[in-house]
């Protein structure tokens, strides 16, 4: 890529935009909800999906911008940031809209869930666009304090404050074990800039111990944001016990900003150009250990999911599966690689989110978490049934539906690099996941509930109907025509990768 | 030009959407509705099959598929709707098109979630005629999947007591074989320089090259050749992958074992002839050996095994595997006698089979039970029945004058040729094919009247009706094969200098 322009702190205001814009919207949601005395409860989400909606027109426009650094090389400005950006924004007003719904969280305190929500959102977005190590470490923080909160937000629930806290002592643990590694690399290259590790690993012969320690530990601090084995342990746990908007949020949002960081990271850090393409600059196969955690993920969270009898939990593992799908996409050193994560991850916030936004839609009167909760739902709730199942279709990658297409674009890329064995592994971790998602359609199609047995329907929302065919629809055409998509994560997979 | 594919694809798609329109409390018009919209595609391939001309060769030559449509579906992969038959597709269209009509009809007796039935056999038809049409190889695939999750359901939903447990298994079994064809299509796509036209794989050859894995050098072809196998073998069934197959049968309602064996199984064997073989001929003459034992087990086993059971379903599905079976022989051959005689079988083996599961069908519906050695003497109560079943039976054994024996004497013309031994000891088929058939019969029809089924029913006229296409066709070809044999002729005849030279 061309030489970037470095811009100093004023200059780099004007393309600060869309994180100024959340900012603002973070403070006025506080200060509405003091004002209205949390009354208004439709106003504060409301504030907050504006600034959101806002922030991603912001953000559209750098999707064509010109790459550059911003605040003096903190923080890189181009197209694969912009993508995070308007994606991560566009998530989470699916977010709140599905919370306006949810009476566990509009109950009480919904203005402190919309704020700890935004700030996430902030932290998530600049965590996506960090090229400076104590950056990456600083906004890893940032999003991950908030999300402790959330994950023990509901006050008194002994599962969710089991969750807050497990949260928590895993990520301390994770970013400190970060922070440490990232000691080691500043040793190394003398900077905390990534482009200057690059470099340094360039010129200088580093033993290769000494490189694979920092790595393993710095990578340890990604893999616990996007849960990659053996980094997961504390996702079913958090996913069960939280409420479930929040267990969407956390399975695409932090996800996905955790996938933004690692390949900036790897990527702009320790990858060399030359004219044949990308290499791995170090002298460690870094692209080699991550295949192995590719396969680990998806094998382990496959497996564990068959065992599963709490829907929240199945996804939960599944989508730990998801995220070693997605990290196949990584190891590849290609651009095409690249497109393909960011393609998986539109289709997978898609599908993932609506899966638990089903669970949640159930969740009327009484929490219906379990799979026997399911049962007869195809007989008694066409609809609903419906859209669940075109949800756990398309997260098994069947065409017609989304997921096939984001698989074929992830094992089109490992097939372009002769990448066979991860193919082949990765595919057949495909067929064991039809096995517990169709476990989940069995139960609502062909078990047929006994006559009069709870088949009164249950009452859904308005605004969660809305968000489902929000959902399913896209699932469904994004199956059969997806150019939109492409054209954009065709722009999105655009890393800046240094001078 | 009026597109033609594309009306007989979707059609059921569009009736299977009109469906979900229809008050649930209607059932009669339902089964219209869905018998209407099996109904156009029955007529349009009958049109089909009187305008395609007969000397165009297909396979691998694009300028002589016939009514081609082709359009750009997705340009970022450069995936086209891209529709065309020639001989060995339109055979098995017409195949389509008719037992999925007759199936509209055989399963009028069906009282449970009447729409969602309908619905979802629809939606199968379009699954089964885009298949057979594609020539794209994404295309294809999406068809080719597409068929899954109605299957599931059908299975699931409306089978017998075990259901749950085939429905599952099937949907097992195929997935793991398509995802092995999904990266094979997926590592053609870079071989055919970014394209899933089947015709430019078939004339650029995907044969060539070399795959290190796991510390082994591979042929690229050969390593490509069995991921498809698998794939397509698990379809057919092939021994050993052959154990979703009975389970399905025996749980399927009778309209789905008709499909099933009629429609899905031909699948496995149009997949090898129109992907595996013109696309790597090279491995295909490396793999014929091999295939022709298999075909030798699939034959002797399946004959077997269908000798051994007492549930008159599970023995039909047995027999299908035996008479499978030949069409692998016909097609490991390499001769044209031998391939004819795979495409002439798969066709009789779709309407015979048929003709065989519906006849279980009808007498199930009476007794509720299947046991061979639960009937006897039921040839005094329903002679008509009995009438029907015995020309099944005949057929299927291979009689003289019926279409079954036809193209299972090209089969083993062609595959004496090439493989003498195998083919003697496969023609042993025959024989224990008419063994376990004439025991059934016998154990079924003659003897004294089991006193419980004096009061059996005769076969209704909605039944004969479903039956009479088939019979008909059973005997004409039987007689004169010409306007079948002679629709895929010329392309088996490209096929084998395409892939033997």
């Amino acid at each position: 890529m061309t030489e970037a322009l470095v811009l100093g702190n004023q200059e780099s205001l004007r393309y600060f935009a869309p994180e100024a814009i959340v900012t603002l919207a973070f403070l006025a949601v506080i200060v509405f909800d003091i004002v209205t005395g949390g009354r208004k409860r439709n106003g504060t989400a409301a504030v907050a999906i504006a600034g959101l909606a806002l922030a991603v027109v912001a953000a559209v426009p750098l999707l064509t911008a010109r790459p550059a650094l911003l605040f003096s090389g903190m923080i890189a400005l181009d197209p694969f940031a912009a993508f995070f950006k308007i994606f991560i924004c566009a998530a989470s007003i699916v977010i709140v809209l599905i919370s306006m719904g949810y009476r566990e969280l509009t109950a009480r305190f919904q203005g402190e869930f919309i704020a700890a929500m935004l700030a996430t959102v902030l932290g998530a977005m600049l965590f996506a666009c960090s090229v400076n190590m104590v950056m990456i470490y600083l906004t890893l923080e940032m999003l991950s304090l908030p999300s402790y909160i959330l994950a023990g937000f509901l006050k008194g629930d002994t599962r969710s404050g089991e969750a807050g806290i497990k949260y928590a002592v895993f990520g301390a643990a994770a970013s400190g074990a970060m922070i440490f590694g990232l000691s080691f690399l500043y040793g190394i290259s003398g900077s905390l800039d990534l482009f200057a590790l690059r470099d340094a690993l360039d010129v200088r012969a580093v033993p290769t111990i000494a490189l694979l320690i920092p790595t393993i530990f710095v990578f340890a601090g990604f893999a616990y944001k996007i849960s990659a084995v053996p980094f997961h342990m504390w996702t079913p746990d958090v996913y069960e016990g939280t409420s479930t908007p929040i267990t969407a949020f956390f399975s695409v949002v932090p996800k996905a900003a955790g996938f933004a960081a690692i390949a900036r990271f790897f990527l702009s850090g320790m990858t060399r150009q030359t004219p044949d393409g990308l290499v791995a600059a170090a002298a460690i196969d870094w692209p080699f250990l991550i295949a192995i955690v590719s396969v680990l993920t998806m094998t382990l969270g496959n497996l564990a999911s068959l065992r599963q009898n709490n829907v929240k939990r199945l996804l939960a593992y599944s989508s730990i599966a998801h995220a070693g799908y997605m990290l196949m996409g990584l190891v590849l050193l290609t651009d095409e690689g690249v497109k393909a994560v960011l393609f998986y991850l539109v289709v997978y916030a898609l599908m993932n989110i609506g899966a638990f936004l089903v669970v949640i839609a159930l969740s009327g009167e009484r929490p219906r978490e379990e799979i026997d909760d399911f049962r007869g739902l195809g007989w008694r709730m066409p609809a609903l049934g419906l859209a669940m199942a075109v949800f756990l279709f398309s997260l098994t990658g069947l065409p017609p539906f989304a997921g096939f297409i984001g698989k074929v674009y992830l094992f089109k890329a490992v097939i372009a690099k002769e990448y066979y064995w991860l193919a082949v592994i990765g595919v057949l971790n495909s067929v064991v996941s039809l096995y517990y998602y169709v476990r989940i359609v069995k139960v609502m199609y062909l078990d047929i509930p006994a006559e009069g047995a709870g088949l009164a329907p249950i009452s859904v929302s308005r605004m969660h109907g809305v968000v489902l065919a929000l959902l399913a629809v896209p699932t469904v055409l994004f199956g059969i025509r997806f150019g939109v998509v492409d054209a954009l994560t065709d722009l999105g997979r655009n890393l800046f990768l240094g001078r | 030009m009026f597109d033609m594919l594309s009306v007989i694809t979707f059609a059921p798609l569009a009736g299977a959407l009109a469906l979900l329109f229809v008050p649930k409390e209607r059932r009669d018009l339902i089964r219209w509705v869905a018998a209407a919209a099996a109904l156009v595609p029955l007529v349009l391939s009958v049109l089909v099959f009187i305008q395609f001309d007969r000397a165009k060769l297909g396979i691998n030559d694009p300028s002589s598929f016939q009514f081609v449509v082709q359009k750009d579906w997705i340009q970022a992969f450069n995936i086209q709707y891209y529709m065309g038959i020639d001989g060995l597709s339109v055979s098995m269209i017409l195949l389509t098109a008719l037992l999925s009509f007759l199936c509209v009809f055989a399963s009028f007796g069906i009282q449970k979630g009447v729409k969602g039935y309908y619905a979802m056999f629809l939606l199968l038809e379009t699954g089964m005629m885009g298949t057979f049409c594609a020539l794209d190889f994404f295309l294809f695939y999406v068809f080719w999947e597409v068929m899954l999750l109605p299957m599931y359901f059908l299975i699931g939903i409306w089978g017998g007591p075990r259901k749950v447990y085939a429905a599952i298994k099937f949907f097992l079994y195929t997935l793991f074989g398509s995802v092995l064809m999904l990266l094979v299509m997926l590592a053609f796509y870079f071989k055919a320089g970014h394209s899933f036209n089947m015709l430019t794989m078939m004339q650029q050859g995907m044969d060539g090259g070399t795959i290190p894995l796991f510390g082994h050098v591979f042929r690229y072809g050969q390593l490509m050749f069995v991921a498809l196998f698998i794939g397509f073998a698990i379809k057919v069934p092939i021994f050993p992958f052959h154990t979703w197959l009975p389970d399905a049968h025996v749980e399927a309602p009778t309209a789905i074992s008709v499909i099933l064996a009629g429609v899905l199984l031909k699948m496995g064997t149009y997949g090898l002839l129109r992907i595996s073989y013109p696309m790597l001929p090279e491995a295909a003459r490396w793999f014929s050996p091999a295939l022709a034992i298999f075909a030798l087990i699939n034959i002797v086993y399946g004959a077997l095994c269908a000798m051994a059971q007492k549930d008159f379903k599970k023995l039909i599905a047995y027999s299908s595997i035996s008479h499978m079976g030949f069409v692998l022989l016909g097609m490991a051959s390499g001769t044209e006698q031998g391939l004819n005689g795979a495409v002439f079988q798969m066709f009789n083996h779709g309407t015979i089979t048929a003709m065989l599961f519906l006849l279980v069908g009808v007498i199930y519906d009476r007794a509720h039970h299947r046991d061979i050695d639960g009937f006897g003497g039921l040839m005094v109560r329903m002679p008509v029945y009995a009438a029907f079943t015995s020309l099944a039976f005949f057929a299927a054994i291979g009689l003289p004058g019926l279409s079954g024996f036809i193209s299972e004497a090209l089969v083993l013309l062609g595959g004496f040729r090439s493989y003498q031994a195998i083919t003697i000891i496969c023609s042993s088929g025959i024989v224990l094919g008419a063994a376990y058939m004439l025991w059934t019969f016998q154990r079924v029809f003659l003897g004294p009247l089991n006193e419980k089924y004096k009061d059996l029913p005769e076969i209704s006229p909605r039944e004969i009706f479903t039956l009479v296409p088939l019979a008909a066709i059973t005997l004409v070809l039987g007689v004169y094969p010409v306007p079948v044999l002679g629709l895929f002729q010329a392309s088996m005849g490209q096929l084998v200098r395409v892939v033997w030279g």
